[in-house]
Formats: structure tokens, sequence, C-alpha cells
């Protein structure tokens, strides 16, 4: 006869079991590789965090942008003779093939997102919507596209596309850092920094901020607040671009219809934990998710257990701290 | 808006001069007696419907009729209690299948041989699987719903994945391989053979109905009562409401509940119709699919929301060369909506409460006039 006990999750090796040993020894390598998943959870955090912080509005579809990048991506590589095997290219042919695959991307999703204002959230604006009319045109946006990608694609994942084969670079005390994890780490870093440059110092950035703050008060100073929003979509848009070159570079078979959701959710968990709305909280947070992540999934001894725990991130921070580690406010950046 | 509409026009749907009384003015201003005279053949014919499989109607060849009509009636219960949550108390819930889910696997687990645990009969999981749900909406809206409604819908979307994921790699949850032979109502026919089988859906729409009737009434007093009036309230200004004394978050988290309830209810009930559950069912475009089930009814409204329902698990049964394309199609019907009609095919309705109404017919001589409000409709469209 089962024992009751075995209903209480912790208990009995059957329902979960803790992989204490496995966590304690991979822990080095766990951290230096969530901090590269983490790095592409910060890009697509951007997106998220931008449109709320400038329209309050989750943008549900934005895992979509994101996987019309990497749909991008795969096609230009794969029309550069990318396959299942890495190529033995030099290395500025092999820069200049993942920048075009990049720059290409970028334009898809940007392209993507800027068509999601137009067609889908910009008619509810005109009308002063409710908010509920948003987020579930939000939702309609992002099915839509999923299962458009679904009726052209198919259910299968798009086949392999392999960029280089990691080579280990530094090696501390037995910690391999490999090149893929610091192309990615270093590239997402060098983009964000760069976003946020824009969005501190530059003009279109200060209408940014006011549109952010006070989006009446921004339009009678003279800020066009359309072309703000304009703007707020197609930089998240282009950063989850170039998150689906680093998400295939990681991922490689991982091109698939619904492949940008439960990224999505993530990114958007880890735009919460930093505090949605603010840009460097988007960056701590994506990298903070990407290391616990791994955690959880060397803990758990299943690398599916990193949804969950992200899932339980998201719903503990907004128990304990909703407006995350830095707080929320994309108009209060500072100048 | 209050629900006092003693305002000239209604909106776009309604014609609204006053000598010409619309068909569901005329409806609300009859006594509830003669509304029963009316409504008891309407529900005689639906429970017949799987008997007559009338010619346009029917599903077959492409789907058995009885088994579409279960399929309908579930969803139906699901819209309604979806509805709850979305309808009246204005919270957007994208992980209502992870109720769902919930209530089948508890009657997978208590029921299906394949299970560890001990077992119950069938019909005791259905109340026990409201007690799970409901705890679970417990536990998941507590921390949600005192923050801005959009966390709950990301929260909730990612807790119907979850769901299904912990069903996957959760060892005793079995996975894809699933549970077999999960229990059913007791009783047999006259020849002996149970009633309740896999492939019989005519009994078991016949439950499905008579328990979406019971749930339907009880909503229909909740939403009448003191708890469906504060949920307006909070559906339309939640501000407003919280300064006029209503406890907000209470009766948030009470929609919640109640919804995850209804939800987990009609996942018990979907899991022994099926006789099989595993983790392939519980995805969350199915529980977008609800959504548009109450969205393209009309949500807030009862019988636009089983209307909705009907629509969303009818066409791809009845057009199978759709079925494929389904979630492509009510995704973009949702964007449309949200643009041209969101108030769906039938708007809810602000309409006086009982007394207030005969009082209103006293004083005035005539069936007061509803204007058709939902939270989805813009600021800029409710009439001035």
């Amino acid at each position: 006869m089962p024992v009751i006990s075995t209903i209480v999750l912790a208990q009995g090796p059957d329902w979960i079991k803790f992989d204490i040993a496995a966590f304690v020894s991979q822990f080095w390598n766990n951290t230096i590789d969530g901090l590269a998943y983490g790095a592409i959870y910060a890009l697509v955090a951007m997106g998220y965090t931008m449109v709320y912080g400038v329209l309050q509005l989750i943008n549900f579809a934005h895992s979509e942008v994101f996987i019309v990048g990497a749909y991008a991506v795969f096609f230009t590589l794969a029309a550069l003779g990318f396959g299942p095997s890495a190529p033995g290219l030099s290395l500025p042919a092999l820069v200049g093939d993942l920048v075009l695959a990049m720059l290409v991307a970028m334009l898809a999703a940007g392209l993507m997102a800027v068509l999601l204002e137009r067609v889908a959230y910009r008619p509810l604006r005109r009308r002063n919507a409710p908010r509920l009319a948003f987020l579930i045109t939000a939702i309609g946006a992002s099915f839509a596209i999923q299962y458009a990608l679904f009726a052209w694609r198919g259910a299968n994942p798009e086949p392999a596309v392999i960029m280089f084969r990691p080579q280990p670079v530094f090696d501390i005390g037995g910690v391999i850092i490999d090149s893929q994890q610091i192309t990615i780490f270093v590239a997402a870093i060098i983009l964000m920094i760069i976003v946020d440059q824009f969005v501190n110092r530059t003009r279109l950035g200060r209408g940014l901020r006011a549109v952010a703050q006070d989006p009446d008060t921004a339009t009678l100073m003279g800020v066009n607040k359309e072309r703000v929003i304009v703007l707020t979509f197609l930089i998240g848009g282009i950063l989850a671009g170039a998150a689906a070159l680093f998400y295939v570079m990681k991922v490689p078979a991982g091109v698939q219809f619904n492949g940008g959701f439960i990224l999505g959710i993530k990114a958007f968990a880890a735009a919460v934990l930093g505090g949605i709305g603010n840009i460097r909280g988007a960056l701590l947070g994506g990298l903070l998710l990407g290391v616990i992540g791994n955690y959880g999934a060397t803990l758990f001894g299943n690398a599916q257990w990193i949804d969950v725990v992200a899932f339980v991130v998201l719903v503990a921070i907004l128990m304990v701290r909703p407006t995350g580690i830095l707080g929320e406010s994309l108009g209060r950046a500072r100048v | 808006m209050t629900t006092t509409s003693d305002r000239p026009t209604a909106s776009g749907s309604t014609p609204a001069s006053s000598d010409k009384v619309s068909i569901r003015d005329r409806w609300n201003s009859l006594p509830r007696p003669q509304q029963w005279a009316w409504l008891i053949p309407v529900v005689v014919l639906i429970y017949a419907l799987p008997l007559l499989n009338p010619p346009l109607l029917t599903t077959e060849p492409g789907t058995n009729f009885p088994l579409a009509l279960f399929d309908a009636a579930r969803f139906a219960l699901i819209a309604i209690g979806l509805n709850v949550v979305v309808g009246q108390a204005g919270l957007l819930d994208l992980g209502y299948v992870g109720f769902f889910a919930i209530g089948s696997y508890v009657a997978a687990l208590l029921t299906s041989p394949d299970s560890v645990l001990w077992h119950i009969p069938y019909l005791w999981t259905l109340p026990l699987a409201m007690v799970i749900t409901m705890f679970f909406g417990l536990v998941l809206g507590g921390p949600t719903l005192r923050l801005r409604g959009d966390y709950l819908a990301i929260v909730t979307l990612g807790f119907g994945e979850i769901v299904r994921l912990l069903a996957t790699i959760v060892g005793p949850l079995k996975g894809q391989v699933g549970f077999q032979g999960v229990g059913r109502p007791p009783g047999t026919a006259a020849d002996g053979q149970p009633i309740f089988t896999t492939s019989n859906g005519t009994a078991w729409y016949w439950l499905c109905v008579t328990i979406t009737i019971a749930v339907l009434f009880l909503v229909g007093n909740l939403e009448r009562s003191r708890v469906g009036r504060a949920w307006i309230a909070i559906r339309e200004d939640e501000d407003a409401a919280e300064i006029m004394g209503v406890a907000t978050i209470r009766f948030k988290l009470w929609a919640f509940v109640i919804g995850a309830a209804i939800g987990g209810l009609s996942g018990a009930l979907f899991a022994g119709q099926i006789g099989f559950v595993n983790n392939q069912k519980f995805d969350v475009p199915t529980s977008v699919l609800f959504l548009a089930a109450v969205v393209l009814g009309g949500s807030g409204n009862k019988v636009g929301v089983v209307l909705g329902a009907f629509v969303v698990s009818y066409l791809p049964n009845r057009f199978v060369e759709l079925a494929a394309y389904k979630y492509l199609i009510f995704g973009v019907a949702l964007i449309i909506l949200m643009m041209f009609r969101p108030q769906g095919l039938l708007g809810a309705r602000q309409r006086l409460l009982a007394y207030g109404r005969q009082a209103y017919l006293r004083l005035v001589g005539r069936p007061e006039q509803v204007s058709s409000d939902s939270s989805l409709r813009g600021e800029g469209e409710k009439p001035a």
C-alpha cells in the first residue's frame, strides 16, 4: 500500500529529488553558463521593460517578435551554408556571417515589433481602450503570430545551424569558460550599454524618458508621443533580434514556432526581478535569473526545471518586493 | 459605470427608441415564472440534442455528435467559470488551463489503477477537485492580486505552463505515459453495459449539462448578491470601489478562487469522459482558447459566454479541416474583436437589480432601458 506521505513533494525520492553533490560540483560552471543564458534573457527582457515603461503594457507578443528574429537567423545562416556541423571558416569570415545574420534578425524583429504596434495596439490607443482590451489583444497577437508560423513551417523545429564549436578560452581551476559564453556575454553587455547610453544621453532618449514619466506633459512640451512609442517598440525588437542570434548560437535546434513562448515568460520574470521599466534592472534580473535557473536545473536534475524555477522566482519577487531589485522606472533614469 | 441605466440611449447593438422595445428588454421585463415557461422547452431541447442529431447541426461524419456536444458543454462550463474571473471581476486569467489540469489530475490520481495513491469513487473527486483547485487559486492569487492586473495575467500564464511542466517532470505524475482507466460514475444500462463510457458522449453530455445549469444558477445568484456588485465595482473602477469601502483584494480573491473551482470541476469531468489523463492536453494555447470563448461570446454575459464556448468548441469539430488552424483563427479573432466589438457577440448588460427593476417599472411605466457596457469598451465609446 502506498503511504500518504508520498504526496508531500519534498519527501521520497520518487517525487522530487535533490542532487546536492552535483549542485556543488558544477556550481561555477553553472554560474558561467547561467551568465551567458542570462544575457539572452536580459536582451529580451529589455523589450518588455521598455514597452512597459512607456505604455504600462505587457507586450505578450514580444516573445513572438523574438522568435521571428530566430527564424531570420536560421534562414540567413542556412542561406550562407551553415548546417548541422560547424563550418571551417576563418575568423573574419565567421564574424562577418554572424554580424550579417544578426543585422537581418534585428531588421526582421524590429519590423515585426513596429508592425505589431501599428496593427494591434495603435487602434486601441486611438479608442482609449481599457487595459484589459490591450492585454487580450496582446495575447491574441502572440497566438496569431505563433500559429501563422506553425501554418507556414509546421510543428517540428528547424534543423540545427551550428555557428562554431565552443573552444575553451580560460581554465580557472577546472572551471572552463568557452568562446561561446564569452561571445554572448560580451556582445549582449555591449548592446545593453549602447541602449542605456542612448536612453540616458541622446535627445530621442530624453523624449522617451519624458513620455515614460508623463505622456500628457511630454506631448505638451513638444515630444511626438507616437514616434516615441514606435521607437520603443523598434528598440525592443532590435534587441530581441540580437538575442535571437545568441539563442540560436546556444540552442542550435531551438527554432520552432512556439520556441519564444517560454523564453518570453522567463525574460518577463527577469524584467520584474530587476524592476520592470528599468533598463539596468533588466540586465541584472536577466543575469540573476539565468544563474538561478541553472542552479535549479542541476539541483533537481532536469533541464526543464529552469522554467519552473524562473516562475517561482517571479511569484516570490512579486510577494516580497513587487517593484523588483532596482525599482521600477524608466522615467526616473538619470540624465 | 453605474448599474442604474436610465439614460436615454443605449449603444450600438440595441435599438433604443422608446416605442420599439427590443427582444432582450421584453424578456427582462417578463416575470420570472413566465421566463421559466419559455426556458423549460429550450432546456428540454438542449437535453434532447444528442438523440435528435439534427442534419445541419450534426458534426458527423467528422466527429461523433454526442462527443462534440459533450465538448461544447465542457467548454461552456469552463467559460462560465472563466467568466467569473474575466467578465465579472475584470481579472485576466491566462492560465485557466492550469486549474483545469489540476482538476483532471485529481480525478486521475485518485481513481486510475495506474496511480500509486489510494482510490476513491469517481463522483467524490468532483468536489475534491474543486477544493484542491480553490486552494491553488488562493496560493496563486494571494500574492498577485494585490498588484496591478497585468501581473496577474503573466503570472497565470506562467502558472498554466508550469502545471504542464510539472506533470512532465515529476515522476509519479507520469508525463506523457499518463493514467489509463480514470474512474467514471456508477450505473449500468438494462443490458448490463456501463452507462458512462468513453465512446458514449450522450450520458456524459447530460451529466455535464446538468452540472453546468447548476453552476449557472449558483453563479447567477452570486452575481446578484453583494459579492457580484463588488465585482462589478472593481471591474469598472478599482480605486473608486476601494474608496467606497469595497474590500477589493478579498473580492478579487473570491472571484479568482471561484473561477478556479469551476475550472477544476470541468477538468475532473473531462478526465472522466476521456478516461485517460496525460500532460498533452493542458498547454497554454488551450487556455487562450478558453479565453477566446469568453471574450468572443461577450465577457460578463453568461448567455454570451455559453454561446462563445459553443462557437469555439463546435466550429473545429464541425469543420474538421479548420481544426489545425483554430489557434490562428481565434488569435486573429481576439485582435479584431478588441478593435471593432470589444464587448463580444452579446455584450454584458448593466441592469438594475431585481428590486430596482420592479420599482423602475412601476414608477416609469415601462421596462428599463439597458445599456451595453463591459470592462472592454473604450472610455471614448461609452455613451455620454
